[in-house]
């Protein structure tokens, strides 16, 4: 190609983007571009070589093709060839080139690193900065691997220009992000730690980010910094507006660098040095007091870049909160901000002020800007903002103003926006509880709210309030006189209908006196809602209704009539027709005194820490505030429920039976609140079972053949009696549990039921079928023992098995079911293994602190104990152990290790053949988040094998 | 029904913007500029669905017509309606472009306001629609009320396609048979799919209100007759390379003239014609179709920087007929960086910008044989892809008919005016041309 006019641009590269850019459609500019493609490739193709200017345009026009979206797949030959030259263009090109297009699999990057090592080891400070930013540009992990050592020589070495040593702390800072692992901690670190110290202002800024970055991996290696960073940083701000001349940005001097610094110093603790403090604290003084002085300009820049120092200096004060003084001087200024005419300002302001708040020092302080933050709340535009304000108010919410805050939020309510509804409902719930001095307000707050915001009023937040008003003696009265009124309403929301219902059948007796609120009237009233709500409401007030018989013998034919109707006993829904029977029975042949006893008032809940609270955390990710509530929840936890019913932890472990049976079974108060153990366990376990069923099925198809290949000379013998098919499989989590769901595929269901005393026990499997086409030929085989069955399973039908299993002696293998049927042409075969395991046999056995010592010395043979240290999969909670413990079998022994901490249980399997006694000691270590399990029994296979099962389960 | 219809130029400005039906905003205009016409990749599916509504396209050179709709429609009356409003804009003012719609935007208003309403569908009948809307080239013939009234009397009438004494001296009347064949076949020369769509086009001149009826070697007409007793020599092949006597026929449509009820019955077609040119019927087959041509490919690589490729086409056909306008395209791989071409007919030109040789023949006969063979230098890449090898295509036009249609007959009855059938002049011609021609390589 003849030179055309070198030097001043490539006019070839012009001509073809001109091109590019007159073509008239898509089609026109993909056959420009596959004519130049081949155009490029008959030149990089020719023998004679290309001089560096058309070798510079060909690349050009190849990565002017590729950014246009067309892929490239030749030339990066002549790219690399491009970094050897020596103008700095052609060298440029080629970097650009490289870092755009080549991909870290390609066999030329060992040439490509040649080539920066080359530039790199060169003196020409330009050559060096292209193949820092290539290095950095790229940032891959071979890239990583070649120059991490190279980059920290050049950062620190005594003559490197100050532009490189710029370069070279941003390079090496991406190289760190990417592959930490590769950056090697040496000598190097501590002379980096003086860069700060450098003339240079950019090579202190480059430096510090570095600096931020690598200190918050390793805080102890660059300790050093502070006292650096600090007098760097007062430098600056005492410096005069003109003095840092380049790095005076509107007449705020080097502002990103103090803001980078006032960050770093938040990675580390107050400085302990009285010195460095000293001048530390009369930095930040200095920029508070700046803040106060009229601005030198009116542009927005200026005070953009003063704010920015103001809120890191601010956020630094509260990172450090050990000087009020100041934390009430920030907490001043933030207040000035909140009626600044800038959303933004305001928007931080109200942010910072959050975290104050929960400042000790500053909480007062920030308390006395309420009304400006309840006016941000009412008149604030912007819904951000307005979001930050109600947070605020929440966090700075005590029992001072508890009772304004929550009048405010709930008068906010009412036109807040939607996206924020169901979250300042919770809040409105939670403070209402938190800081409830007087009953008859929390109650009140919270039917307004239902009032208000019903549909956002999620169950957890009716759940408390009926716990509250049932564990509360003295609010009984004036709530059922509250719901009374509530539910005149003409329409009233279906939430207040239910904790209407809830309390009236409970409580109503406590208002019947009025002749306005009489026996009658309060069903009536109750009874005109009814047709209005959903089922599980129906149910609720089908409950309420047989209360009211006990409560009030008068209603009783009323009732009667009512459940006799046709709309009740032949409901075509279930539950409510199931309801409606059995009440009605129960009203016309019990007695009074059975009836008393039956619908007995339910007694106390337990205490608990508040449901709501725990929804309000899992809405929000884990940000400032969420971790303030955290805190605050300790602080004040329980001091509603505290009070004098502690006393009746009695009462609350023994379950009413009655209550369970009739009360509300299936009703949702109950399975939130019920004071059985019985439903705890279901409370814990209701969260393994969300796992997605899918899941566990097909880890345990996988499982399946393998368990086949195992010896089928099981110790244990199961004998089928009854006539249906059979069986199941082992899953893991049954090992705490007996009940729920085996397996589950798109065809299949199959449910188990299983009870167990001492060597004997009896399973129920139910198989579902959840299509609508029948199986046929459906046969199971237990590796036992099989028995023919009755090849149908009609579609959407349920057929139950019986299995009754004698335990003869200890075992670890699992018997294994195998499942065959037809569905459409398909033949479906299923391996499973039942979940029997030798837990089940467990017979527990109470016994004092020295009777279980005495006998775990006894059973000191090494062979006889086994022991796992493991992590924790679950979150350790008391109660869940606890719950998962008793679901083993064994007797959970309290107040027997002297560390209160660790569970201890003792327990007897129960065999044919013998009687294996077992003792479990389960110590958390809840910094670790490990267990060590510790099992002692007679028999060792027993030890080994339980303590295999069991450390699957934490 | 039709929301709407919108006229874009290839930058996505609207030239023409009718809207039928409330539903369809103006941002409806904006939606299918930036996600059809300036998508990032290209759209190819001609029916897309944004936010609710539906958009149908055809693209005629840089034009884009985009019929929009909020309800469900029956997409292929869209696609028929949008090439008959082709048809008529190409009638009015030849060939769509952006200049010709600019200046014929007031006319093309009119003609969207008679050929829709309300979104449904209306006389788009070229013939009939040129009678009362004119302008410009069009110079009006009728300007008495007696003629205006007998245009009403036409455009509501039942035979909304012709109106009443037309005259000529000479009775006369053309029928084209055009088809265009489909072919992809193995290197091997296996068929693997092939078909014939083809359309009769009509000009006919005749007086009065003639009454046509139009035979062609029908199997199932020809079957029928073959079992009543009667054979028919004239059934006989003067075409192609097969004798065969008579083509199935897989579908086809006919226009608005014919009487579907006799053709269910009967199976003949008989019709009122339009005035001028107008197209019969459409139709398709797949057995028994003549390939005019077939393409021999050999490709061979040498080392991974050189190609050689040679390609032989043959001609299979009476060797009497012409084929014309042959054009072979050869694509090269992506990495081609110089090509050598020898041809012993025609000229070959290995074209970058389409990544393809490119061999022009102008005239072939039939039973005769070509071949053109290439070398091809090739770039190595770092690319492990292989390349795809597309298959290699064709042009043509030949003829006669691919599918072996004939024209058996086309019988014009008029009984009030005094000429018959014999005294019409009648042209017949077979015009086959390739439609996606391809065969792998």
């Amino acid at each position: 190609m003849p030179a055309v006019s070198k030097g001043d641009g490539m006019r070839g590269l012009a001509v073809f983007i001109s091109d590019i850019r007159n073509c008239k459609s898509k089609e026109a500019e993909i056959k420009r571009i596959n004519k130049e493609l081949a155009n490029i490739r008959s030149k990089f193709k020719g023998d004679k070589a290309l001089d560096g200017y058309s070798k510079k345009k060909y690349v050009c026009k190849l990565l002017f093709i590729f950014l246009l979206g067309h892929d490239i797949d030749f030339g990066h030959m002549e790219a690399v060839n491009l970094l050897s030259s020596n103008k700095y263009t052609e060298k440029q090109i080629g970097y650009l080139f490289i870092s755009v297009l080549v991909n870290s699999n390609s066999e030329l990057i060992r040439l490509i690193n040649n080539a920066i090592k080359n530039d790199l080891s060169s003196r020409n400070p330009t050559f060096m900065c292209l193949a820092l930013h290539c290095i950095a540009n790229v940032g891959s992990r071979e890239m990583a691997e070649a120059f991490a050592g190279e980059i920290p020589r050049i950062l620190v070495a005594g003559d490197t220009m100050d532009s490189v040593k710029q370069s070279a702390a941003l390079c090496l800072l991406r190289l760190y992000k990417t592959s930490p692992d590769l950056v090697l901690m040496g000598e190097w670190t501590s002379r980096v730690v003086h860069l700060l110290n450098d003339q240079h202002m950019g090579v202190v800024t480059a430096a510090i980010s570095l600096i931020t970055c690598l200190s918050q991996k390793n805080p102890d290696e660059f300790k050093t910094c502070v006292s650096l960073a600090v007098s760097r940083l007062s430098r600056i701000v005492s410096s005069a507006s003109t003095d840092l001349q380049d790095y005076t940005y509107y007449f705020v001097p080097a502002p990103w660098l103090s803001c980078k610094l006032l960050r770093l110093l938040q990675c580390y603790p107050p400085p302990e040095d009285g010195a460095v403090k000293g001048r530390l604290v009369e930095c930040l003084e200095t920029i508070l007091n700046k803040a106060q002085e009229p601005p030198k300009s009116k542009k927005v820049q200026h005070s953009n870049a003063k704010n920015a120092i103001l809120f890191e200096a601010i956020s630094l004060i509260i990172h450090y909160d050990s000087e009020p003084n100041l934390l009430v001087r920030a907490c001043n200024q933030l207040g000035q901000f909140l009626q600044h005419r800038e959303t933004n300002l305001r928007y931080l302001a109200l942010e910072s002020m959050c975290t104050l708040a929960s400042s000790e020092f500053s909480h007062e302080a920030v308390k006395t800007h309420i009304e400006t933050v309840i006016n941000a709340l009412k008149t604030e535009r912007d819904v951000s903002v307005r979001q930050r304000a109600a947070d605020l108010l929440y966090a700075m919410c005590d029992r001072s103003n508890a009772k304004q805050i929550v009048a405010e939020m709930l008068s906010y309510l009412e036109t807040a926006d939607y996206s924020i509804r169901e979250e300042m409902v919770l809040k409105v719930a939670i403070l209402a509880e938190k800081y409830a001095v007087d009953y008859s307000w929390y109650v009140d707050t919270i039917l307004n709210l239902i009032r208000i915001a019903g549909d956002y009023v999620s169950e957890e937040v009716w759940y408390r309030v009926i716990q509250i008003v049932i564990n509360r003696d003295d609010v009984q009265g004036y709530a059922a006189k509250t719901v009374f009124e509530a539910l005149q309403a003409p329409a009233c929301h279906e939430n207040m209908v239910k904790v209407g219902g809830y309390i009236l059948g409970e409580f109503g007796n406590l208002i019947a006196g009025d002749p306005r609120s009489s026996p009658l009237v309060q069903f009536n009233l109750l009874h005109s809602k009814f047709h209005l709500c959903s089922v599980p409401t129906r149910a609720l007030l089908l409950s309420a209704y047989i209360k009211f018989i006990n409560l009030f013998p008068e209603t009783k034919s009323t009732i009667q009539e009512v459940l006799r109707s046709d709309s009740q006993i032949r409901n075509s829904d279930v539950e409510l027709q199931q309801r409606a029977v059995e009440y009605l029975k129960l009203s016309s042949i019990a007695s009074t005194d059975v009836l008393a006893t039956v619908l007995e008032e339910m007694p106390p809940f337990p205490e608990r820490e508040s449901s709501i609270l725990a929804k309000l955390k899992k809405k929000k990710g884990p940000g400032a505030v969420s971790v303030n509530e955290l805190e605050e929840g300790k602080r004040e936890g329980g001091e509603l429920n505290g009070g004098g019913e502690r006393g009746d932890n009695s009462a609350i472990s023994t379950p009413s039976p009655s209550a369970d049976l009739l009360g509300l079974r299936t009703g949702p108060p109950v399975t939130a609140a019920a004071p059985s153990a019985g439903s705890l366990l279901v409370d814990v376990f209701s969260e393994a079972d969300l796992e997605p069923p899918t899941e566990s099925s097909d880890s345990l198809l996988a499982e399946g053949p393998g368990d086949s290949d195992a010896t089928p000379g099981c110790p244990c013998m199961f004998v089928c009696l009854t006539h249906t098919h059979t069986l199941l499989s082992l899953a893991l989590r049954f090992v705490c549990k007996n009940n729920g769901v085996l397996f589950e595929n798109q065809l299949l269901q199959i449910g188990i039921k299983s009870e167990y005393r001492q060597n004997l026990g009896r399973m129920y499997l139910f198989y579902g079928n959840k299509t609508s086409v029948q199986f046929i030929t459906f046969t199971t085989t237990l590796n036992v023992q099989s028995k023919p069955v009755e090849p149908l399973i009609e579609g959407g039908a349920q057929v139950q098995q019986v299995i009754n299993i004698e335990c003869l002696t200890d075992f670890s293998d699992a018997p294994l079911l195998n499942i065959k049927f037809r569905y459409g042409g398909a033949l479906q075969n299923l391996t499973l293994k039942l979940p029997v395991t030798i837990n089940k046999f467990f017979q527990p056995t109470e016994m004092a602190s020295h009777d279980f010592f005495q006998r775990w010395k006894q059973l000191s043979l090494p062979q006889q104990e086994a022991q796992k240290i493991f992590k924790a999969n679950h979150a350790m909670d008391t109660e869940v152990l606890k719950a998962k413990l008793l679901g083993l079998g064994m007797a959970l022994l309290e107040n027997v290790d002297p560390n209160p901490e660790n569970f201890v249980c003792a327990g007897v399997i129960q065999t044919k053949a013998q009687q294996v006694g077992s003792l479990l000691r389960l110590e958390p270590n809840a910094q670790a988040q490990m267990y060590r399990l510790t099992v002692r029994s007679s028999k060792d296979t027993v030890s080994k094998r339980l303590c295999e099962l069991l450390a699957e389960q934490f | 029904m039709i929301g709407g219809l919108f006229i874009y130029n290839h930058k996505g400005e609207v030239l023409i913007s009718r809207v039928y039906r409330d539903d369809i905003g103006r941002n409806a205009v904006d939606a299918f500029r930036v996600n059809v016409i300036h998508a990032r990749q290209q759209v190819r599916s001609p029916v897309t669905n944004f936010a609710r509504t539906s958009f149908f396209h055809v693209k005629r050179s840089n034009i884009w017509l985009a019929a929009v709709t909020k309800q469900n429609v029956n997409a292929a009356m869209v696609f028929e309606f949008l090439y008959k409003m082709c048809d008529v804009m190409t009638a009015y003012f030849s060939k769509i472009s952006e200049e010709n719609i600019k200046n014929n935007f007031v006319l093309i208003y009119e003609l969207l306001d008679e050929i829709l309403d309300f979104g449904y569908p209306q006389n788009s009948e070229t013939g009939a629609l040129k009678t009362f809307i004119t302008q410009q080239g069009i110079k009006s013939q009728h300007h008495t009320k007696e003629e205006q009234s007998q245009i009403t009397s036409q455009v509501t009438g039942q035979i909304g396609w012709r109106r009443e004494g037309i005259k000529y001296r000479r009775n006369e009347l053309f029928l084209d048979v055009l088809e265009s064949v489909n072919l992809l076949m193995s290197p091997q020369g296996q068929v693997l799919s092939a078909h014939v769509s083809g359309r009769v086009v009509m000009k006919s001149y005749l007086s009065g209100m003639p009454e046509c009826k139009f035979g062609m070697n029908d199997k199932i007409v020809i079957d029928k007759q073959g079992k009543g007793g009667t054979t028919d020599d004239s059934g006989k092949s003067e075409l192609g390379g097969s004798g065969k006597q008579s083509i199935a026929i897989d579908d086809c449509t006919f226009h608005q003239c014919v009487r579907l009820s006799k053709f269910d019955s009967e199976r003949s077609i008989s019709f009122i014609p339009p005035d001028g040119e107008y197209e019969l019927m459409r139709y398709r087959t797949t057995k028994d179709i003549i390939l005019p041509f077939r393409v021999i490919p050999l490709v061979r690589e040498v080392g991974r920087t050189k190609l050689e490729v040679k390609v032989v086409i043959k001609s299979n056909f009476k060797p009497s007929l012409l084929a014309q306008k042959i054009e072979v395209r050869i694509p090269t791989p992506l990495n081609t960086s110089g090509v050598q071409v020898i041809c012993m007919k025609g000229k070959a030109k290995y074209k970058a910008s389409e990544n393809a040789i490119v061999w022009k023949i102008k005239r072939m006969a039939g039973m005769k044989e070509s071949q053109i063979s290439a070398e091809i230098e090739l770039l190595p890449t770092n690319d492990k892809k292989k390349w795809a090898r597309p298959p290699i295509s064709m042009n043509f036009e030949v003829p006669f008919a691919p599918s072996g249609l004939k024209v058996r007959y086309l019988k014009v009855f008029e009984p009030k005016l005094n000429y018959s059938d014999h005294d019409v002049i009648k042209w017949v011609r077979y015009i086959g041309r390739s439609g996606i021609y391809e065969t792998r390589c």
